[in-house]
Formats: structure tokens, sequence, C-alpha cells
């Protein structure tokens, strides 16, 4: 067959809502899209520990040190999720972690910014999980079965998180002055980037329509960011907290919440590396990875001598 | 230094099911990669038995073989019970 009947059968194939498998013919396009989204989504997940192991140590409780760290765990299992879906493309999982390590590859620009208070912990889990299933709920169909099925082991584990941050801000919400205080500032400071997580406008979206044929995406960036904004707002009632958009209003015609222009200068700006924090994170990964390699090597080394006396 | 081993995951849920494939992990070897799948696959309760191999150690049908494999199966309809269209007076069959 020539690439441009495989790539109609292989169409076809995926307009009839078939999973693609890692072993069948795909497109050289849609394997390097797929290898670019997913390692990217794995970084994520890795980067993501790091804003919240900043409060690990300083919990208020042993119960929320508990719970902090069983997150973060999770975390890190998603990580490894996706690293492995992205290997079965052919990739090898240090070649990927070095992108990551070299600045080269990309991850999630929310977690480059800091994680100031404990009620950031709230707003991260309220905000930024929230946002981050909004869109992992869309990826549970999409066209990669290796993916798909990460995303949803990924989603029967994160509404935990969702659910432990909202717990989080639910009892600031209902503390002091000082906590209520604290518990609107963290809000304040991540509602615009957790709506920039869903990325760029559509209009402004280069790749966004040949994923959206090959059913790599399956529901459009502004789409998402629209539906997570229709659920915050009562979630923030209930708060009895505001939201930092004087925009922000119910619209009869759309059925849909309108709200304020999000700016795209500070997205790219630390996007391109400038955001407050995008030094300490690759650092701190930097850090961990060089300080962990003695520990794989001896592993490895012990495995050898183990399988050696078997033998 | 390049990757550990790469092992396949098979979890069995409950005692009377079957080991199902949940996914694949990196490992200095078996032991260690049922140490890890416990901590990455079960962690709420998921399984009650864990069984790991090493992935090169799988072999698997060719994709592209799939209908010379499978195909024949399609015209032999008369292998399932439906195929056969008996009295009504017939119950429990
Ligand atoms: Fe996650
Ligand atoms: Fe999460």
């Amino acid at each position: 067959m020539t690439t441009e009947e495989l790539e109609k059968k292989f169409q076809e194939r995926i307009d009839a809502e078939e999973k693609i498998e890692a072993k069948d013919w795909m497109p050289a396009d849609y394997r390097k899209t797929l290898i670019r989204q997913i390692s990217q989504h794995a970084h994520s997940e890795v980067v993501g520990m790091l804003p919240e192991g900043n409060w690990v140590t300083r919990a208020p409780n042993l119960k929320r040190k508990a719970i902090l760290l069983a997150k973060i765990q999770d975390e890190a299992g998603h990580g490894l999720y996706l690293y492995s879906a992205a290997e079965t493309l052919g990739v090898e999982r240090t070649d990927l972690i070095d992108d990551l390590n070299s600045g080269k590859a990309k991850y999630s620009s929310i977690f480059n910014y800091p994680a100031l208070t404990w009620a950031d912990m709230g707003a991260v889990g309220w905000l930024v999980d929230g946002a981050a299933i909004m869109n992992q709920v869309a990826l549970c169909r999409t066209s990669y079965g290796p993916y798909a099925r990460a995303m949803v082991r990924i989603c029967k584990e994160e509404s935990f998180h969702q659910r432990q941050g909202y717990d989080i801000l639910l009892t600031l919400s209902k503390g002091n002055d000082a906590q209520k205080r604290m518990c609107q500032d963290a809000i304040n400071r991540w509602w615009w980037p957790s709506l920039m997580m869903f990325g760029p406008p559509d209009a402004n979206s280069p790749h966004s329509a040949q994923s959206l044929k090959w059913k790599i995406k399956r529901v459009s960036n502004d789409e998402l960011r629209q539906r997570f904004v229709d659920m915050t707002i009562p979630q923030c009632n209930i708060l009895g907290m505001t939201l930092p958009d004087p925009k922000l209003v119910w619209n009869q015609d759309r059925g849909h919440h309108d709200f304020g222009e999000i700016d795209w200068v500070e997205f790219n700006n630390v996007l391109k590396g400038n955001g407050p924090c995008n030094k300490e994170r690759l650092e701190a990964r930097l850090n961990a990875h060089n300080e962990g390699a003695w520990v794989r090597e001896a592993a490895m080394v012990h495995a050898e001598k183990r399988a050696r006396k078997i033998a | 230094m390049k990757n550990w081993p790469l092992f396949e995951i098979f979890i069995r849920s409950k005692n009377g099911l079957d080991h199902r494939h949940v996914g694949s992990l990196h490992a200095t070897d078996a032991k260690m990669a049922i140490e890890n799948a416990r901590d990455v696959y079960t962690r709420r309760m998921e399984g009650v038995s864990i069984w790991v191999v090493e992935s090169k150690l799988i072999t698997a049908s060719d994709p592209g073989e799939a209908e010379a494999l499978f195909e024949p199966a399609e015209d032999k309809i008369y292998r399932h019970p439906t195929f056969y269209d008996l009295p009504d007076e017939l119950k429990h069959m």
C-alpha cells in the first residue's frame, strides 16, 4: 500500500472511533504529535509535585500532611503512566527526561507560579487539578489506546485531588478574618493562570485542527475553558469567595458565563521561561535527578549481582 | 545510564478474577518490579496479586496479520448458540 492509501485507511479507522494501538501503522506526524503531547503531559505531572512539595513539612496538621503526601504520590504515578504510554511509541524514558532537564521539553506553565501560603494548597487542588481534570476527562476518549487508558486511570485518582483542595479552602473560608483573606488571596492568584492551562484561544492554536481531526484532542481549548468557568462559579459561591474578574457575568443568550480577556502576553512570557519560578523548578528537577544517579546505578549493580548468584 | 528494563504489570483485582494488564514500569529486576507495581497500581486496594514479566519476553501477534489470523472465525457463525432457530416451546437450552 502507498502512504496515501495507508493514511486514508488510518483516518477511516479514526472516524469510526477505532482506537489505535502501539504496533498499528500510523502517520509519522501522528506519532510525533503524540510523543510531544504525552511527554509534556508527563513532565507536567512530575514538575507539578514541586509547588506542593514546598508545603509537606509545613502542613497545619498530620491529617493534612498525610493527604498532601498521598496526592503528591499520585502525581508521581501519573507521570509514570504517561511516560509508559509515550514509550509505547518507540521513545525511551531516559531521553524524555533528558529533554525535560535540558529545558528542551515543555511542561505546563502553571507550575512556574509559586505556592506562597497554605491556602495555595487548597487553590491548587481546587483550580489547577480542577482544570487538569476538565482536560483529562476529555482525553479519556483520545484515539491512541495507551494514552486513553492512562487517562482513565488518572481521572479515577484526580477527583480526590480536587476535593481535598476544596476542603482546605472550605475550612479556611469558615475561619477567622486572616484565614478568609488568605483563602481569597490564593484564589485571586491562581484563577487566571488556571484559565491559561487550557492553552491559547482556538484561533491562535496552530496544531489544534489536525489534533482534533486525528481525535488526539477531543474538545477545543476554548470549549474546555468555558466549561471550567461555568463549573467553577457556583463552587466559588459556596465558599463565599469571589473570582478576580469584574467581567464575569451570566450570558442568557449563550447559556454560559462571559469572562474577561486573558493576559496572553503573560502566558507567553512564562512559557518562554520568564515566569516567577521557571529557573527554580528546573534546578529542583536537575538536583533530584543528579543526586539520585548513584541510587539508580547501585540498584542496577545489585540486581545484576543477585541474578549472577541465582544463575 | 540507559533505562532499567521494562516490565509489563498484571493485577488480579479480586480473588476469582483473572490477572489483567494495567501498564508497565521500569525496574532493575522482577522483585523491584513487583514492589514498584505495588506502589503504583495498588494504592487504593486495586489488587490482591501481581504478575510482572519483562516486556521483551512477550511475543505479540502482528497487526498486519490480523486478517489472516482472525478473519477465518467470521464465517463460522454456527459456532454461536444464536445460530440455531429452535421452537419457542423449547425453554432453557
Ligand atoms: Fe495528575
Ligand atoms: Fe492531580
